[in-house]
């Protein structure tokens, strides 16, 4: 049996997709509204799930004590309230998709020192997704 | 295969301290978990068994048996209960999510006949759960677990 815990986080911020090597059609027939160029904004969920064994002393696979001061620094901190295109570094070079912006926060993520990272799924609204649990494939 | 999921939910009380820890360690490990009187949360359980349709029943596992093996085995023993004092088998153990959730698959596992026990979810809160999921794809589950007792 293999044990994980999963702990939830929520941000609000603004975003625009948009390709600045397509043209003005293609971008507006590829990303449709949400190519509008003030940009539109969402709710974000974020689910972070940690595997490894569990402290006898602490019955925790990692203390939350830790992981919400983690998350709010490395995640919360710099997406919260932010027009993602601008303001986060990575979205200059690449469209800020939930694909591309689960990616992000897994590599934010990963290094977190009490516990392995297993996966970040993200809900950009109640009714879309994304889950990334690294490049390789995990057993 | 096919996955087949039951929702049950109960409500308990706990604390979390550890004997072996000064009283400002617990503080600072456990902040306000660590409250003698006790909290308590409204858990939400998400058992999940996988296994392939009786042919005559068209069922993995009737979802009603599955229904009386969580009533009987974790409802009865969990609802309104204080999770540190009246459940032997949690004792010397801190009642966290975790815990809770290994034990809940360790009463399980033995109870499903058909099919496997798959998956075991327990909520906390709406921003905290626990997952317990079966090992190896096809072993037979009694896997040790990751060094747990």
């Amino acid at each position: 049996m293999k044990i994980s815990v999963s702990r939830r986080y929520r941000f609000a911020a603004s975003h625009r997709l948009h390709n600045p090597k397509l043209s003005a059609e293609e971008n507006q027939r590829l990303y449709g509204k949400c190519n509008n160029p003030y940009g539109h904004g969402h709710n974000y969920t974020v689910e972070v799930t940690l595997t490894g064994p569990v402290d006898p002393a602490t019955g925790m696979i990692a203390n939350l004590g830790e992981l919400d001061p983690f998350v709010e620094r490395e995640v919360i901190e710099a997406f919260d309230h932010k027009y993602l295109n601008e303001e986060v570094p990575e979205f200059q070079k690449s469209v800020p998709t939930t694909e591309n912006l689960t990616r992000e926060i897994f590599r934010r993520l990963r290094d977190f020192p009490a516990a392995r990272l297993e996966r970040v799924r993200i809900e950009e609204t109640s009714k879309n997704s994304f889950e990334f649990a690294g490049e390789e494939t995990r057993a | 295969m096919i996955r087949i999921t039951r929702k049950v939910e109960f409500s308990a009380a706990h604390f979390y301290h550890n004997p072996n820890f000064s009283a400002e360690e617990n503080r600072r490990i456990f902040g306000k978990c660590n409250n003698p009187h006790g909290h308590g949360h409204n858990y939400t359980l998400e058992v999940t068994v996988a296994g392939e349709p009786d042919p005559e029943t068209g069922m993995v596992l009737d979802l009603k048996e599955l229904k009386d093996i969580l009533q009987r085995e974790i409802v009865e023993r969990m609802d309104h209960r204080h999770l540190n004092y009246e459940v032997p088998e949690l004792a010397g153990k801190i009642p966290t999510c975790e815990n809770i959730a290994a034990l809940i698959w360790q009463l399980l596992e033995p109870k499903i006949k058909q099919g496997k026990l798959d998956k075991v979810r327990l909520y906390e809160s709406e921003d905290l759960f626990a997952e317990c999921t079966a090992d190896g794809a096809s072993s037979n589950g009694r896997g040790g677990a990751g060094g747990r007792a």
